[in-house]
This record gives structure tokens, sequence and C-alpha cells, in this order.
């Protein structure tokens, strides 16, 4: 056991988990935030991306320990005062979700990939999410809508 | 008001879902709930000679081990196959039983043996370490096309099979045949394929002592079937003692059908500990012990006259079953396969045999199309096959054989009320360019790539199942629809379904039916389904049954809630019931300008009685309150159509397969809204294109599988796919009041044979076996070069 000191969407968490305790695991069990979804155990589907320090990172590939003090963005954290943020809001006016979950993992690496480029080509958006599989859309309605998102953000 | 029907309305669901306020299975976590971990065989055959549990229940935290001897005991019922089929020989299909924890023989990787219980998961995965299962270990048997030849999996089912069934005139067929110009014949393997929803399974069950009743939250497609048959066959408790709640479910494609041995374990052993008890699938175990879908091998011939004209058709089929016959497992090869096995055309003579085998796999069901993306499959490589072989234009021949007028009797079982094939066909060419692919594979050439075309026309029969038809082919059961349109007395709506949505966007378009049935707001209308102890009985979300059968008993229900309303304005406005219209929300005597809103006269259904006017606004015979309920049987099946084109460009160099352009023409009637159709053909595409080009599950000889992670099975990923190009025809269904049709399981039908058809004719007609991966194709390629130079 040890104490696992985080930011987590803006505010500061502190909690004593086992030292095997996965970031994924940590959120979702010891912190209720269950938007964040484990889809494999192979770190292969990308439905627990998350934000750490700014960067994307599948949840599942990082022990809670090792980014002790960092800050982290879950799909929970992306809205202003009730406000979806672009992305979340292009996603639904172009019909880029249906089950909803690898939804929340597509999202934060989508918004990843347009704080890193801000008007990817769709070989680009789809290179990008490489990462992330879904099963519902056959990701065309995805692509369309970062690059809805990149005209908002 | 406008109407909604046919918008593009944004998804109610979707703010949850973007937000991460979804609530799935995985997401429960109820007061002093325990962990459950299955321990699984892993050995494909073997009988059980001891389980030893006691170094495991000595383990930290364990709080029960349950095996095989206890749920015998406790006489809990097995896993059942849902459909009876009968062989041509007129005895009964042959089902093993199916204990949702094996006792004495295991059948395939990750069949269950004993569930470990245990205060945490990590302890539960540590006790289940600990299990020691003796096991003594049988020759397996795997192989699709020799499982007649292995060994007797089950005692009693000799040559592993399930049935041998046919549908058609065999006696006919010969007779079509001896007048052939030309037999074309193909020989084809519809590989195995994992559904792979993106949420892995998973249940939570709860025991409540004082009301001894249980609820089950799970991972499913049809919560009300799911208790039926937990119920009536697993006896885990009476239905008014078990609530199965299905919550927001992360894709299901037919894997999300059946009830599982988790569920019914979990259920059973919540009451014996007194205590709720989660489990959740990891993906391996998804791999393992998810139904798996398709797995056919078929020998097909079609009989033509030199100028292109069918005259008749066969199909003899092997279809893998798995270890045990599971809820749609015998219906998927025979009943949703053999009546489509002849496609789009006018065949006059057609027969399909289908054998059923058992092998020592996971069990094989309903996944996206289940039995019509079979059925496509074979007839439409034949179909690109003859046209190679009678050197006849791919597009004309298919036109040459289609139905010229509607209803269609099509050859084997199906009426076809409604369609335009030469419509949807010309438009798909126009779409895809078509006259200009010889100049683009010329283009091709000049680069040192092989370009190809090909092309799919199908029909499929959705909205199962209407109960006349389905009892008239002998099989059973049919399957209607429930919905209760409930009325608030201030006005809005909540609308119950026995349909599930675990990503059709149910929340959103059967709003906008209601919405524009009654004439009331979407905002101020609520989609109700997912939980049994919520609205009626109902049957579920498959066989693209939502809209054409659950969406229709949400019009019957709406209409009956108007036809109230007029007779309550009648009443309270002293009119006849016959003068009353309803528009827009509003009850309008006709001829004058009295009229009362829909709000006002659900009020008065629920407040009846106006002080100053001492009487009541209900018309005698009519009880207060404003609800209506309706269970809808379809008359027939709907039969979405179209077709589609795919071209592809290979490099000979390394065998890779770039699909350049895809083009989907499909009519599915009446359109309730556009953007969600679209998102359903993309995704039924993306899984058909996927099995053509990259998915594949393969067991090796012993039944250990092979592909069991996303490591080794290749899910589609978004740099996979080229831009899809889609468009419609319409053709209203004329057998229920929306001309509604069905559009889920398009793109899963129509993309093997098109994409297929298209590497074939890249490859000169050579002929591979999907999935179409670099290596088979780059052999193709060198085998081309060789022929080649031969010629030259």
């Amino acid at each position: 056991m040890g104490k696992i000191s985080l930011e987590v969407n803006g505010r500061k968490v502190e909690k004593e988990a086992p030292d095997n305790t996965l970031l994924s695991t940590f959120l979702r069990e010891h912190l209720q935030l269950t938007g964040t979804h484990i889809g494999c155990d192979t770190s292969q589907c990308g439905a627990c991306v998350v934000h750490v320090d700014g960067n994307s990172l599948k949840s599942c590939t990082a022990l809670a320990a090792d980014i002790n003090g960092s800050k982290v963005t879950t799909i929970e954290g992306l809205e202003t005062n009730g406000k979806m943020h672009p992305m979340q809001e292009a996603f639904k006016k172009l019909h880029g979700l249906q089950c909803g979950f690898c939804t929340p993992g597509m999202v934060m690496s989508a918004v990843d990939l347009l704080q890193k480029n801000k008007k990817p080509s769709d070989t680009e958006i789809r290179d990008w999410l490489e990462g992330n599989i879904c099963r519902c859309t056959g990701y065309q309605n995805i692509v369309a809508a970062v690059k809805e998102a990149a005209t908002k953000m | 008001m406008a109407s909604l029907v046919g918008s593009r309305v944004e998804r109610k669901e979707d703010k949850r879902f973007l937000t991460g306020k979804g609530r799935y299975t995985a997401d429960i976590n109820l007061v002093n709930q325990t962990y459950a971990i299955f321990v699984r065989s892993p050995h494909a055959r073997a009988s059980i000679k001891k389980i030893n549990i006691d170094k495991a229940l000595k383990s930290p935290g364990v709080v029960s081990i349950l095996t095989g001897k206890e749920i015998a005991d406790d006489k809990i019922g097995g896993l059942i196959a849902g459909w009876a089929i009968r062989s041509e020989d007129g005895t009964e299909m042959k089902c093993p039983g199916n204990p949702p924890l094996a006792k004495d023989n295991v059948n395939f990787v990750g069949d269950p043996v004993a569930v470990v219980i245990a205060e945490s998961l990590a302890e539960a995965k540590e006790a289940a370490e600990k299990v020691e299962v003796d096991y003594k270990v049988l020759k397996a048997v795997t192989s699709t096309a020799d499982a007649m030849n292995g060994d007797t999996i089950h005692e009693g089912i000799d040559k592993n099979l399930c049935f041998d069934w046919l549908l058609g005139d065999r006696q006919k067929v010969k007779e079509a045949f001896d007048k052939a110009d030309k037999v074309i014949s193909i020989d084809i393997i519809n590989n195995r394929l994992i559904p792979n929803a993106m949420e892995p399974r998973a249940c939570v069950a709860d025991y409540n002592a004082a009301s001894e009743e249980i609820t089950l939250y799970t991972t499913s497609q049809n919560p009300h079937l799911s208790r039926l048959i937990m119920s009536a066959f697993g006896n885990v408790a009476p239905e008014h003692k078990l609530r199965v709640v299905a919550p927001d479910v992360g894709g299901g494609f037919g894997s999300k059908i059946n009830v599982y041995n988790e569920d019914i374990v979990c259920s059973w052993a919540a009451k014996k500990i007194n205590r709720a008890i989660k489990w959740v699938a990891e993906r391996s175990e998804s791999f393992l012990t998810d139904i798996h879908g398709r797995d056919h091998v078929t020998h097909a011939e079609l009989a033509v006259t030199k100028d292109g004209k069918f005259l008749g058709f066969k199909n003899e089929t092997i279809a893998n079953l798995g270890a045990y016959a599971r809820v749609f497992g015998t219906v998927t090869p025979t009943y949703l396969f053999g009546p489509c096995a002849t496609g789009v055309y006018e065949i006059p003579a057609a027969y399909t045999n289908v054998k059923a085998v058992y092998t020592n796999t996971a069990p094989v069901d309903a996944y996206r199309g289940a039995g019509r993306p079979e059925a496509t499959y074979t007839i439409e490589r034949l179909v690109e096959k003859a046209s190679m072989e009678l050197g006849i234009d791919k597009t004309e021949l298919r036109i040459k054989n289609f139905p010229t007028a509607f209803p269609f009797k099509q050859t084997l079982v199906h009426t076809v009320d409604s369609g335009d094939y030469v419509a949807g066909m010309e438009k798909a060419k126009q779409m895809a360019d078509y006259k200009g692919f010889e100049a683009r594979r010329k283009e091709s050439e000049a680069k040192g790539k092989l370009r190809g075309i090909g092309v799919t026309s199908y029909f499929e029969a959705c909205g199962i199942a209407p109960s006349a038809a389905v009892m008239s082919l002998g099989c059973g059961v049919g399957l209607w629809e429930s919905a209760e349109v409930r009325f608030n007395p201030t006005g809005q709506v909540t609308v119950y379904t026995g349909s599930h949505s675990h990503g059709q966007s149910h929340q959103t378009t059967f709003a906008q039916i209601a919405a524009d049935e009654l004439g009331v707001p979407i905002e101020n209308i609520d989609i109700v389904h997912g939980d049994t102890d919520k609205g009626t009985f109902g049957m579920g979300t498959y066989g693209s049954r939502s809209l054409a059968v659950g969406g229709i008993a949400i019009v019957n229900a709406c209409k009956k809630i108007v036809e109230k309303g007029k007779r309550v304005t009648a009443k309270m406005l002293e009119a006849n019931p016959e003068d009353v219209e309803f528009k827009d929300g509003e009850f309008i005597v006709s001829k004058s300008n009295k009229k009362k809103t829909i709000g006002e006269v659900a009020f008065a259904c629920y407040l009846p009685g106006v002080r100053d006017e001492m009487k009541s606004p209900l018309p005698e015979g009519d009880e207060p309150g404003l609800k209506e309920t309706s269970f809808y049987d379809p008359s027939n099946f709907s039969f979405p159509a179209g077709t589609h084109i795919a071209e592809v460009e290979i490099d000979p160099e390394t065998g890779h397969v770039k699909l350049e352009k895809y083009t989907a023409c499909d009519d599915f009637g009446r359109i309730i809204n556009p953007m969600v159709v679209e998102g359903q053909v993309h995704g039924g595409l993306a899984q058909g294109i996927g099995q053509a080009l990259y998915e594949n599950a393969e067991y090796d000889e012993t039944g250990q599988l092979m592909t069991g992670s996303y490591m080794d099975y290749t899910m589609p990923r978004a740099d996979n796919f080229p831009e899809f190009n889609i468009g419609y025809t319409c053709t209203h269904a004329t057998t229920n009041p929306l001309g509604v049709k069905g559009c889920g399981e398009a793109g899963a039908i129509a993309a093997p044979p098109t994409v297929m058809n298209a590497v074939i004719d890249a490859l000169g007609g050579q002929e591979v076996t999907m999935p179409a991966t670099a290596e088979k194709v780059w052999k193709a390629c060198k085998n081309l070069k060789k022929s080649n130079a031969k010629a030259a």
C-alpha cells in the first residue's frame, strides 16, 4: 500500500492504494470516475485513454504510483462550467458515437491530437486513432467529428 | 408542426456518453458486494476426474467456491437452444445438456467448471489459481469440415451431427441442372469471427432476502428474454422474483443475446451466499466464451443457360455450432440462412442443405447479419464467378435475373413485398463510376498495381420474426414486440419498449416516432427500456427488428392513445367522436373552432371532473388514465436490399490490399433519422470489410484459440478504411404502417462478397479465402505472374 497523490480534473486527491494499482483501476475503483472504460487486457483498445500532464495515455499502461504528483484529466473533466468541450460537441453533432463505450478514450485521444496538430488531414486523424478501437461507427463519423472540432478549437 | 421522422435529430443519449456519465454494468457497485472469478477449462475436450478446492478455500478472502456438483444438486438448469430444427429425415435435432458449470465433461477451452467468490477481485483471482481440477484430456474435434468424422463429443449424438436440414426440392433442382448449358460451382469457407463488442460481458447479481428477489444487472440485448430463459429453463427463480436490468450496454452485435453461464451462476450463487456478486469479463474471457459467428464450409452450384439465365441452385453447407447449441445457434444456419440463399434472383429451382455439427470450440450463434451474410456470400461469389465464366458483365448478369415485379415470390420461402433492385443497381453504378473503372484499372497497371472491382446485390429478411411465418416453417417461436405509451397528467410521455438499445439510438429515433404520432415535443418524451421491472415483457433487439417490429408497436400504442383522446374530446366538447380529428397534438372538432390539446386531454383523463360542469369528461365505458399498450406481431418479414460496389488495389510485391473505394446503395424503406442510419451502415460495413480483409478466429487442432487477444485477432482500425460512399433508393415496406425495413445488418451482409469479388477480380479470378491477408494475396500474385508468363 502507498499513498497516491494526484490532481484529477482540477481537484487534489489523496488515497491509499496497493502499489500494483493501475491508473485505470485507481480512477474507476478508488475515485469512482467510471467514465474511463476498460475494454481489453493488452493495452490495445484505447477505451481507457486519459490525459496525464497534458498528454494522452492509456491509463491501463501506468501504475497510479508511477505518476504520483501528476495532473490527470479524464472524460469527466472535459466540460467547463457545464458546457461540453468542442470535441464532445462535434462527436454529438456528427454522430461520432453509438454505444458510447470506446467514446471517452476516443475523445481524449482526439483532443490530444488537436493539441499537437491543429489542422490534421483525414489520414493523420486515422493514423493517430490507430490505438483506439471502435466496433460501432466504422470510424467515418469520428474522423468527421475531429475535423469539425479542429475548426472550433 | 414539422415532422421529426426523416430528420437528422441529434441523439438524446449522447451527452451522458460523452461526459462519462454512461452507466454500464461494470460501473455498478453494490454495498457489501463480492467478486467472482470463473475457473475455466484449459482443455478443449476432457472429462473431469476430480476437483479439489481445499487449498483454494483456505486462501484469504474467499467467501465461497461452487462447482458443477452444487449447481446440479440445486437443480439449476442449463443453457438452451431456442429454436427446434427438424432434419430432412423427420428426426428432431439433437442437443446436449449445457450445464452452467461443467460437472462431468468440458467441451471447449473456457468452459467454466467452478466459480470462486471472494471479498476482493485480487483475492478471488488468487484463490482461483489454487483450485485443482484433475482432467482426463480427450482428443478434440475442431475442424468444421471434418467434424462428422471425429470422435463423438456428446454421448448419443452420432457423427457430432445436430441436424441434417433441407429446404427446397432436390428433384426439381436435378431437373433444372439437367437442362443447364453450364454449371458454375464454388467451394467456400465462411470464416469464423468473434463479435468483439467493446464492452466486455459483465454481471452484478444481488439477492434481497426480505423480498426473496434476485436482481441481475447484465450486459444483455434482451433483458426480458433473459429473465424468461433463466426462470423457465434455468430454474433460477420464478419470473416475478427475478429482475433483469440491462443498463447502458456497450455494443452487442448478437453476442449479448444469449443468457450466459455467468448470468445463471452469479444469480444462483448470490442467493446462496446472500450477498451481491460482481463479475466482469477480461477481454481474453470474451474471446474464449462469447459466442462466435459464421464458420460455414459450403459447396454451391448454379445452373445457367448460355445467355445467363439462372435455372437452378444448390447449396450444401456444413455449419459449425461449436460445443453447444445456444439460443440462436440452430436457427442462424437454417431459417436465417436457407431462405436467403438464392439472393435477389429469380431461380426456378433451389435447395439448401445444412449439416450442423458440434466441435470442441466456443458456441457459434447469431453475429450481426446471422445467416444472411453467409447466404449472401455464397450466392454473390457464385454469381460473380458465373459472370467471369460466361463473359457477361457482372451488373448485366445480375439485372437479367432480378425479379421484374413485386411482391416477389422468392424461390424458397419469402414473399418480398417491395423493392426496386434495378434502380438500386443503376444508382450504385453511377455513384461508383462503374463506367470509369477500366480507365482506373489501366492507371493502376501503369503503377505496377492490380486493380479489381466487385459487386454485390443483396436482400435480407429482417424484422424477425412474424409468428405466423415462423410457425409455418415449424420452428416454434414467434417474435413480436411490445410498447407501452404512458402520458403523465401534466402532458409528458414515457414510452416503454421491449426492444433494447446498445448503440442503436432508440432514445432518439423512437422518440421521433412518438413525437410525430402524438404531437408532443421530443424533449417531453422519454424512452425507457432495459429493465424487466419497467414496462411490459418484450423480445429485445437483434435481427434488425427494433424499428420494424418495436417501432410499429409504439406507433400502434400511440394510435390507441389518439383514439381514446378523440372519444374524450368529443365528450368534453359535446361532439361526435367521428367528427374529431387529430393533428399536430390537437383534437379538433371538424367544421368548428372547438379543440383540445393532447395535454389537456391527458390532464382530463387523470383528473376528471370540472367543478362547475358537474360531469366527467370520460365517456361511458372508458376508464380514467391515458396509457395504452400494443403487442405487435408483424405479418411478414421486412426486406431491405441494395447493391454495393468495391474497388481494391493490390500491391503484388507485398500482397497488401488497399480498399480504394466502397459504394453502398441501400433501400431501407422509410428512414426515420438519416444520421443514425448512416452510422448503422458505416458500422456494418466496417464489420463486413473486417471479415473480408482482417478478422479470423482460428483454433489449432488441439482446440486452443490461436486468436485470443487483440494482439492476434485483427480488429479493424480507423486507418483500414476509405471514406464510404453511401446512398439510398427508397421503396416503402407495404407490410407495416411506417414503411420501414431495417438497416443494422446490411453492411455486414453485403461487404464481404463485395470486397472479395473485387480482390478476386484483381487476381484474375483466383480464389482466395477470407480474410484476404497480405500473405495469401501475395502468394496468389506469384501464381498470377507464373500463369501470365506461361501464357506469354
